[in-house]
């Protein structure tokens, strides 16, 4: 999800030279007054219409001892109000032609269904509901807490690559709550309770805390008057937005290594670098979008070129950067070592190529192409009415607002090869830097698999 | 349900490829503007829907030059596949590569066990649209594999290799292939084997290369900002330099598996993945309606369906719990999975059995049929609401020669089935008794190392 969302924000925001413009005058706000905000934008290409919920909590929200609250939350968001059995909003959902999910991140937790675009009154009915009349079983939260247990074996305990990124982020931040993993470290998770989820929604789960978007074949003042009658009577608080947690300067390298049981070596390098949003010069975070694909834009990129072909030193390679976030995030490079290299001549290799665009500017080629491909990708994901509602809750939900979106490309494209330069020298020297090692433990795995035993339904074992 | 975890960039998206899949390939879609086909003299098939509402093109190559042409050299077709882009003409994969970037074209090739499929997206804007065509044309056409990205190719494929064994998804599946379909060309992993690595040549790939990417083994899929005209001139232009050739022979068809078949291989990881399954399904199959809106029904609509009830939300055992079936040219593969904590292996296999055995003696409940129903065909438009899924539709329906009234059709068929329907069609096809059943891992206890 977050590479695609990565894709997304590198393509998300708009200019066009030679092709239609999205207007915007096709998208609409409402304030209601409870405080929630309805964001309408109108895409009458499909008879169709996405809603999502963006909530401002996430778990750079969450204070020691509660990570993984916030995603919790989200399971425990299907699992039944004071008018719903747990699963009867998937239920209705589906019985109604829908598709719906959620997901969390560090600064959002957010819901979705699409629709048939006549279905859109049902998502409303059922997201107004559990705004505020979310029930918190204590016999549901002790299953769905096991569920939530084997989604984090699956996705991060049994994942070498994941468990590192886990902890690579502790150690690149020490203050910040960027350090928190998404879905909570096991301990937390072990004595986590339903009555600290209680607490939780009763602070965050506020209309004046969310953002609702809808995006399709719509009229914009139906929506709002739609959204007046379900969400227009909820009561809710003020939410005071969280403290301010700043991550204090880093003075020197920071390195760690993971042991696991794993074949292949892995790198992961990391830079504290501004977000868009946060306190720095504003066409910062848009020169370093353009590093991003100046360095990994593609197979014609430099690592690509450099590292994988030319001096064959990875066998897969990356750069990665998100300018929208709540706060400032970190510029990662990431590889595989190709065979025969270990993982310190790939650290080296990469090194290297921060070393050069320290040293001498991008060409005036390559930053062309970095343009070509913001622009093209801007036009693409208005393919998308959920990419094109994911943008506008993002940018409302992280501060700002979705019009940041609109002014994206032409910001871009005003990046000049000195301030890719610039950035460089700023912000990626090598006291700014954590680096992570997996190595991998010999023997951990066992060999390649035998052979086919036959045997019906009885378990032979092995 | 799903939780976006931070990940750098490049690093695996591990949401539910499987499931994801499955879904994709047997859900179809909606209302859409009319369906155009026509075959080039050289024996290319094409279908086009024109949608003039964004300035966007998308081509899909498709050949029958997937894993199950591998023949006895493991790993060829996404090998070959894995290397059009690599040199081509006179150029070098650096001016391959530059010359879509630079276009802000987006492009890729992908070879699975059916189908080897070659993509495009670009701006519908000349010179943009025709420039990235005429370089396709060439990857397509005259591809180098140059000896260098060859050895690069087989170094790299030996580190992905590698990691595989990393994986107890991968092993599993890996695995359950080898048991379901043995001898049968569907056994054949994509990836290739680490063994048989030294025959994966230049060679191989120019003779692969030359026998299955021809005209009459081709079929094209055109989505977006363009009319039949300009279609007809952009499909000239792209494979009118194809070679006729020869459409790739039919696969046979899959041996039923005599026995059930379980196996148990170690992993040092926490949970357990579990994959139960076996061969059943064809795209043109007679019971292909009763048993796809039948799965909705067993474990193929999400949170909603019986195996996820029963697994997760009863007894919390599993974040993902799931069945699908995947429709291929011979009997693709009917799966039932699921990952959990090593301890609770038994335990939720034995539920899945359950599950599965009460749905074929009595089939859904006349309540959960037309649930499934409300969901297929109130969902229809969803499926269809993107140019990226209309061309993905159109490529599967050119390749397995569906016709062009399928999608118009499914609602009608999908509100037609009926309960009998579907416990007949499970209980004739689904024979619990000769599934294979995989287990991977879970050696490890949780809360140690």
């Amino acid at each position: 999800m977050i590479r695609i969302l990565g894709a997304l924000l590198l393509a998300a925001v708009s200019l066009r030279p030679a092709v239609a413009t999205p207007d915007p005058a096709d998208t609409h706000e409402q304030t209601l007054g409870n405080g929630l905000k309805v964001i309408v934008r109108e895409d009458h290409r499909a008879p169709v219409v996405v809603t999502q919920v963006w909530y401002k909590v996430g778990s750079s929200y969450e204070p020691g001892g509660l990570t993984g609250a916030s995603h919790v939350l989200e399971h425990m968001m299907f699992k039944g109000t004071e008018r719903l059995a747990p699963n009867e909003f998937s239920r209705i959902i589906a019985e109604n032609g829908g598709e719906e999910n959620a997901f969390t991140g560090t600064d959002y937790t957010a819901y979705f269904q699409t629709l048939a675009a006549d279905r859109l009154e049902v998502s409303f009915r059922l997201e107004a509901d559990r705004m505020r009349n979310l029930r918190l079983d204590g016999a549901e939260f002790a299953k769905e807490i096991e569920v939530v247990k084997e989604e984090r074996r699956l996705r991060t305990d049994d994942n070498p690559k994941a468990l590192l990124y886990e902890q690579f982020n502790a150690v690149a931040y020490l203050a910040h709550p960027y350090r928190n993993p998404v879905i909570g470290w096991e301990d937390d998770l072990d004595t986590l309770t339903v009555d600290d989820l209680k607490t939780w929604y009763a602070r965050w789960y506020q209309p004046a805390n969310a953002t609702v978007v809808v995006v399709g074949d719509v009229e914009p003042q139906k929506v709002f008057a739609l959204a007046r009658r379900h969400f227009g009577g909820l009561s809710g608080d003020p939410v005071p937005p969280p403290k301010r947690q700043m991550e204090p300067p880093q003075r020197g390298q920071r390195r760690l290594e993971l042991k696991a049981p794993a074949e292949v070596p892995y790198l992961l390098m990391g830079y504290h670098v501004p977000s868009a949003t946060a306190d720095a010069e504003a066409w910062e975070p848009y020169a370093l979008e353009v590093l991003a694909g100046v360095l990994d834009g593609g197979n014609s990129a430099r690592l690509a070129r450099e590292l994988q072909r030319g001096q064959e030193v990875a066998a897969s390679v990356g750069a990665g950067y998100r300018a929208f976030q709540r706060a400032p995030g970190l510029f990662l490079l990431e590889g595989t070592p190709a065979r025969g290299h270990t993982v310190e001549e790939l650290e080296k290799a990469l090194l290297e190529q921060i070393g050069t665009l320290a040293r001498e500017p991008v060409s005036a080629e390559e930053l062309e192409r970095v343009k070509a491909q913001v622009v093209a990708a801007d036009v693409f994901q208005r393919d998308s009415v959920f990419y094109q509602a994911m943008r506008i809750g993002l940018l409302e939900t992280i501060g700002g607002g979705w019009r940041v979106g609109e002014d994206y490309v032409r910001r871009i494209r005003a990046v000049t090869a000195e301030q890719v330069q610039q950035v460089v020298l700023r912000y990626l020297g090598e006291d700014k830097l954590t680096v992570g090692v997996l190595r991998p433990q010999p023997g951990a795995l066992p060999p390649r698999r035998p052979a086919v035993i036959p045997g019906g339904r009885h378990d032979i074992g092995g | 349900m799903t939780s976006v975890v931070d990940r750098p960039r490049r690093a695996a998206a591990r949401f539910w490829i499987v499931g994801l899949l499955g879904w994709l390939l047997s859900q179809p879609a909606s209302a859409l503007a009319p369906i155009q086909s026509w075959t080039t003299d050289t024996g290319v098939r094409v279908l086009l829907v024109s949608t003039p509402d964004l300035p966007i093109v998308d081509v899909r190559v498709v050949f029958d030059a997937g894993a199950a042409r591998d023949g006895d050299t493991p790993g060829l077709a996404r090998f070959t596949s894995g290397l059009l882009f690599d040199g081509a003409g006179t150029l070098d994969a650096q001016a391959v590569a530059s010359g879509f970037e630079r276009l802000g074209a987006q492009y890729g090739a992908s070879a699975e066990r059916d189908m080897a499929v070659v993509s495009l997206r670009s701006l519908a804007d000349e010179p943009l649209l025709g420039s990235a065509i005429d370089l396709l044309s060439t990857v397509l056409t005259e591809p180098q594999f140059p000896e260098a990205a060859v050895a690069r190719g087989r170094r790299q494929l030996q580190v992905a290799l590698a990691q595989e064994r990393e994986q107890p998804a991968q092993i599993a599946s890996r695995a359950f292939y080898q048991a379901a379909y043995r001898s049968h060309p569907y056994a054949s992993w994509p990836n290739g084997e680490p063994d048989a690595l030294a025959l994966l040549t230049r060679e191989a790939a120019q003779r692969f290369h030359g026998r299955y990417y021809v005209a009459r083994n081709a079929v094209v899929a055109l989505v977006g900002d363009l009319d039949r005209a300009a279609a007809q001139a952009l499909v000239q232009r792209l494979i009118g330099q194809l070679p006729a050739g020869e459409p790739a022979p039919a696969l046979g068809p899959v041996l039923p598996l005599a026995d059930g078949v379980s196996e148990r291989l170690r992993h040092p990881s926490a949970q357990t993945h579990i994959v139960l399954g076996g061969p059943v399904l064809t795209r043109d199959d007679p019971d292909y309606f009763p048993l796809v809106v039948g799965n909705h029904v067993l474990g193929g609509s999400g949170l909603v369906s019986r195996v996820s009830n029963v697994i997760r939300e009863q007894r919390g055992l599993a974040y993902s719990a799931y069945s699908y079936f995947m429709p291929m040219r011979q009997e693709g593969p009917f799966v039932m999975g699921l990952q959990t904590r090593g301890d609770q292996a038994g335990e939720a296999i034995a539920l899945l059995r359950q599950t599965l055995d009460e749905f074929i003696a009595e089939g859904p409940s006349d309540e959960e049929l037309e649930a499934a129903q409300r969901n297929l065909t109130g969902g229809f438009p969803l499926r269809l609401d993107s140019n990226r899924e209309i061309v993905e539709y159109l490529a599967m329906m050119g390749f397995y020669r569906l016709p062009l009234d399928w999608l118009d059709r499914y609602v009608a068929r999908v509100s037609a089935v009926t309960a009998e329907q579907v416990q007949d069609a499970f209980a004739r096809r689904v024979d619990p008794e000769r599934l294979v059943l995989i287990q991977v891992g879970g050696d490890r206890a949780v809360g140690g190392q």
